[in-house]
């Protein structure tokens, strides 16, 4: 969910809606903003399994504890609190299944 | 393998309060600085403060933590520092350079001299369900939400009613978020009583004597099992996200990579790089600044900043160490006022003693006893 006419920040500047992939499925994210963000707003706050299928989400948002890193093709694991949305990337759910 | 290497007159590690404080204060006196950050907006975690500072006009008294940040940017870029943002510092090492991760490679940095200050991260403790999605520190959640305008949940509950818990308690609810309550194990608000007030305004439960037993759910947060403490009675709150506001730990594993000596002060946030009054590390043309230099306000960061500033270019020998040490004295002054008070006064007295350990051979051999006691020697 994204925030609403917050009382002290008023409407938030966003960048341009584009759309992600997570695991092959469409979502509108907002360019610039944290793929792990955007991927809150959608509502989705598990990052990846770990090797014993324990899901794990974004713990620190500041790049940090690394709780929040997800496959991003052609650039490999990344800490989606600190990667910067780009049109049309392709996030997998590691350990999800679908890896 | 032979790295791209740069040689700086002086490099700040962090582009929070102490750092661009640190780089203006530099540049002012002549020491041109390179600021490396590894996040993509400079600032530090005043780009998420949203409340109004108190203090004084040196340190944005009135204004929120995201205007400052904005000011102390165009601050430092208008007084000749450059800034490199998205530039994570991997290594330090003992020769004292530099290792660079600048997004599209690595690289070396060889500083003239060195400021580091790398802030703080939030702490953790376990607990059943610990690691479940959904359970965040607190200041992640208020980064979600003042900064990235989303938010991360419907309806959370708070740990620990600090001024970080109380305040970002009341940041959810001005986003949207239902808060559920406040929960602390002590007997009292460690925080400022008007945050407290605040919230009670709003109708958010303070549970003082309460624990965390576990944070429940399948895949994700669905509940959280509380206890209270003096009676033993457990209750259950259906939240989605579990916020941790338990403290903050200094960020020190490039000063230690370096060899600066570390010495453990409880009130400051645990281990931290020893230093002098002039922000000075036991290596020379290492110096230290903000929550790095013990877990403080913005506003003690801001003036430690500066301090650092100060010493690195009086020693680099291009500012007069006459007028470095009148600013210094006005400096100091303000910061005793910022530890005075209730609040203030244990991190006043743990800074005085780590400061009066001496930094000499003799000191060393100190700072080595202090660690293998795992805790500063009260004097």
């Amino acid at each position: 969910m994204r925030v609403r006419g917050h009382p002290v920040l008023g409407e938030p500047p966003r960048g341009r809606e584009v759309t992600i992939y997570l695991d092959g499925r469409p979502l509108s994210a907002r360019e610039g903003e944290p793929v792990a963000a955007a991927l809150f707003a959608s509502g989705i706050r598990i990052a990846h399994y770990t090797g014993s299928g324990e899901p794990r989400g974004p713990f620190c948002m500041i790049g940090r504890c690394t709780e929040c890193r997800m496959l991003l093709e052609g650039r490999g694991m990344v800490l989606t609190c600190l990667t910067p949305v780009e049109e049309g990337m392709r996030l997998r759910t590691p350990g999800g299944g679908k890896a | 393998m032979n790295l791209h290497e740069e040689s700086r007159p002086l490099v700040v590690v962090g582009a929070g309060p102490a750092g661009l404080c640190a780089a203006m204060e530099a540049a002012g006196a002549g020491l041109p600085p390179l600021v490396l950050d590894e996040g993509s907006q400079g600032g530090g975690q005043l780009v998420k403060q949203i409340h109004r500072f108190f203090g004084s006009r040196e340190h944005g008294a009135g204004k929120r933590g995201f205007e400052i940040a904005v000011e102390l940017v165009s601050g430092c870029l208008e007084g000749g520092a450059e800034i490199r943002l998205g530039h994570r510092v991997l290594g330090f090492f003992r020769d004292g350079r530099l290792l660079v991760d600048g997004g599209e490679g690595v690289f070396l940095l060889r500083p003239g001299a060195t400021i580091l200050a790398t802030g703080a991260v939030e702490r953790s403790f376990p607990f059943p369900g610990w690691t479940l999605p959904g359970v965040m520190g607190a200041g992640a959640a208020q980064t979600l939400v003042n900064l990235h305008g989303v938010l991360p949940g419907k309806r959370a509950l708070m740990v620990g009613a600090g001024n970080v818990g109380l305040i970002v308690a009341y940041q959810l609810l001005q986003a949207g978020m239902e808060v559920a309550g406040v929960i602390e194990v002590s007997r009292r608000v460690g925080g400022y009583l008007v945050h407290a007030e605040r919230l009670r305004r709003e109708g958010v439960p303070l549970f003082l004597r309460h624990r965390v037993v576990a944070a429940e759910g399948g895949k994700e947060v669905e509940s959280v099992l509380v206890e209270d403490m003096e009676t033993g009675a457990l209750k259950r709150f259906l939240v989605d996200t579990l916020c941790l506001a338990v403290g903050m730990a200094p960020q020190a594993e490039l000063a230690a990579m370096r060899g600066c000596r570390l010495v453990h002060v409880p009130e400051l946030g645990g281990f931290l790089p020893w230093h002098d009054r002039e922000m000075r590390t036991d290596h020379p043309g290492v110096y230290v600044a903000g929550d790095l230099a013990g877990v403080e306000e913005a506003s003690v960061a801001m003036d430690e900043g500066r301090l650092a500033g100060l010493a690195a270019a009086r020693d680099a020998g291009v500012l007069d160490p006459g007028k470095a040490a009148a600013r210094m004295r006005e400096i100091g002054a303000r910061l005793e006022l910022l530890r005075g008070g209730p609040f203030g006064e244990p991190r006043r007295r743990a800074k005085e003693r780590l400061c009066s350990l001496p930094g000499s051979a003799r000191g060393r051999e100190d700072g080595d006893r202090v660690r293998r006691k795992g805790r500063l020697k009260k004097r």
